[in-house]
């Protein structure tokens, strides 16, 4: 039963990061006749000495540290917001929640109608009397631009998971630290907070793997522009990999993105896990 | 404190409560307001004036999204790609994530762990693997039987599709799904003679619905929404997929909102109608499947 799947996985998943690693190794265009290079580790010993790359894993970690804390605090607002049924509860998660299932394509291409010259934000800046901004093409704020729309666009789904865990906290445990007098912050903080641990590592880990890997909206809001400054590690793999077919330098390059986002992620989910004990 | 200034508080707080939440929605769906707005805006007044219910509204901006690229074309290839990938992974997931959950054989653990793990994996790490694992396939697209020669399946919605077949995360999805459901029916149907097969399509299959939605839902948007996939196996426009077809229609120069935002609208009114027809199943379905386990 299990056969199927787990074959697929293998085959899909398991074989090309073995491959991947192989490639990492080498010096290989694919348009080239004739077989990759083996260069050994020196694929890897260079990306440390280009600064774009160095560049590139800073931009990353920079886009996931705008984006994670300020997505994780609303949404667990939201969550707790929308936790107790009222009449309408079900269509306002669910709207709330849509901006989640738009492809990131789409909704890129809103959000820069919002931040074009003549778009909402713009208006919105007119209606208070401040002057125009071109946030996408200013090197100090293009980042901030795309970390904006994607703490908008991953809200839902973090809202909808801890909800999931606001409402697997049994309730009894409330009512206990009623009668023992606590008031609504103290039952938040020694109820709430440690009732959503769990599901709060599994939220914080997923959203550092994706975020880590974004691409798309920079595809489409920046192109990695202004100067580099959106560049992130996916979109400079891209460019290098499809671009000026440099196969065994970006190999070495996703792996090293594989390395910080495995070692970011097991941090944050022992951090998280660590304050219980 | 009187009783009637507890309930007046009480309903302070409710009203604030109900405030907060109309607030929080309109700003969470003030954009797609906006994007119907720009779409439905005759091009002549797209700058300038800017008034969410457009004066003259028009479905101009559709057509032109519907000839200016093959929209059209491209809607019928996603569907194509998302259905084949819906139904591949709602047949195997389940059923691997049922087998994990009941059925413990030896190294159960560790594979459920090491598929688990695949969800990490950066999809730059396979990307370029699984582009030349693609390109050198062999006897396809004009490669000999050792995969050199032509372009293997690079350029063709087989290629777009295979890699979505089956979701680690549904996978896991499953199992948390079908370990939360207990093994007492299990036993039960065990003792009146039915095999696992039967007892998993008869028994747990039809009380997984909520999980069905879960994994049609995933699969279906994660299909429709991949990017960087199909943008970097697919060169021929017969084979764009609507994320790419909307990407491309942007990059041809001057861009224009309209069409943009009514292609946009275009391209998503499926994932939304998919989400809203399972929205309730989906949401306790998730809950369910995050939680228990």
């Amino acid at each position: 039963m299990v056969a199927p799947a787990t074959a697929f996985i293998l085959v899909f998943s398991l074989v090309p990061v073995v491959y991947g690693l192989g490639i990492s190794f080498t010096e290989y265009n694919p348009l080239h006749r004739g077989l990759p290079e083996w260069v050994g580790l020196r694929n890897y010993a260079d990306l440390f000495t280009q600064p774009q790359f160095g560049k590139a894993l800073g931009v990353t970690g920079l886009f996931v540290l705008m984006v994670l804390p300020a997505t994780v605090v609303l949404a667990t607002a939201l969550a707790l917001l929308v936790d107790r049924p009222f009449r309408g509860v079900g269509a306002v998660r669910a709207a709330l929640y849509i901006p989640n299932i738009v492809s990131l394509t789409a909704v890129s291409m809103v959000w820069l109608w919002i931040y074009s010259q003549h778009g909402l934000l713009n208006e919105l800046l007119g209606l208070a009397g401040l002057p125009a901004q071109d946030l996408l093409h200013d090197e100090s704020t293009a980042l901030a631009a795309a970390a904006a729309m994607r703490v908008w666009k991953a809200l839902g789904s973090n809202m909808v998971l801890i909800l999931a865990g606001l409402q697997s906290i049994p309730r009894e445990l409330y009512e206990a630290a009623r009668v023992d007098g606590a008031g609504p912050w103290q039952r938040f903080r020694y109820v709430t907070v440690p009732g959503l641990r769990p599901i709060l590592v599994f939220v914080v880990a997923m959203d550092i793997i994706y975020l880590a890997q974004s691409f798309a909206e920079i595809y489409v809001l920046t192109q990695g522009g202004p100067l580099g400054s959106t560049t992130t590690v996916n979109y400079l793999i891209y460019t290098s990999a499809f671009q000026y077919n440099q196969f065994g330098s970006s190999s070495a390059m996703a792996f090293v993105l594989f390395a910080f986002i495995a070692g970011f992620s097991l941090v944050s989910v022992r951090g998280i896990l660590g304050r219980q004990r | 404190m009187t009783a009637r200034t507890i309930d007046g508080g009480r309903r302070m707080a409710a009203a604030t409560r109900i405030a907060l939440i109309a607030v929080a929605a309109i700003l969470v769906l003030v954009p797609f307001a906006w994007m119907a707005s720009i779409a439905f805006t005759p091009a002549e007044q797209a700058f300038g004036s800017i008034s969410l219910i457009p004066d003259n509204p028009t479905t101009a901006n559709f057509e032109a999204a519907l000839t200016q690229i093959d929209l059209l074309r491209a809607l019928g290839n996603s569907l194509v790609v998302a259905l084949v990938c819906v139904a591949a992974n709602c047949l195997v997931a389940p059923l691997a994530g049922y087998a994990f959950a009941r059925l413990k054989f030896p190294g159960s653990g560790v594979v459920l762990l090491v598929i688990v793990a695949t969800t990490a994996i950066p999809v730059s790490v396979t990307l370029i693997p699984l582009f030349l694992m693609a390109k050198t396939f062999p006897l396809a697209g004009g490669n000999d039987l050792f995969g050199s020669g032509g372009t293997g399946l690079l350029d063709t919605l087989a290629v777009v599709t295979i890699p979505h077949l089956v979701g680690a995360m549904n996978v896991f999805l499953s199992r948390q799904y079908f370990a939360g459901m207990g093994s007492e029916l299990a036993e039960a149907a065990r003792l009146d003679g039915a095999g696992e097969w039967r007892i998993y399509w008869r028994v747990y299959l039809p009380l997984a619905r909520p999980l069905i939605a879960v994994v049609a839902i995933f699969s279906f948007t994660g299909t429709w929404d991949d990017f960087l996939w199909p943008l970097v196996t697919t060169t021929s426009q017969e084979h764009y997929t609507v994320q790419l077809a909307l990407v491309q229609f942007n990059a041809t120069g001057n861009v224009q909102y309209g069409p943009l935002m009514a292609g946009a609208i275009l391209i998503t009114l499926p994932v939304l109608a998919v989400f809203l027809l399972n929205q309730r199943s989906f949401i306790s379905g998730l809950a369910e499947g995050g939680t228990k386990g």
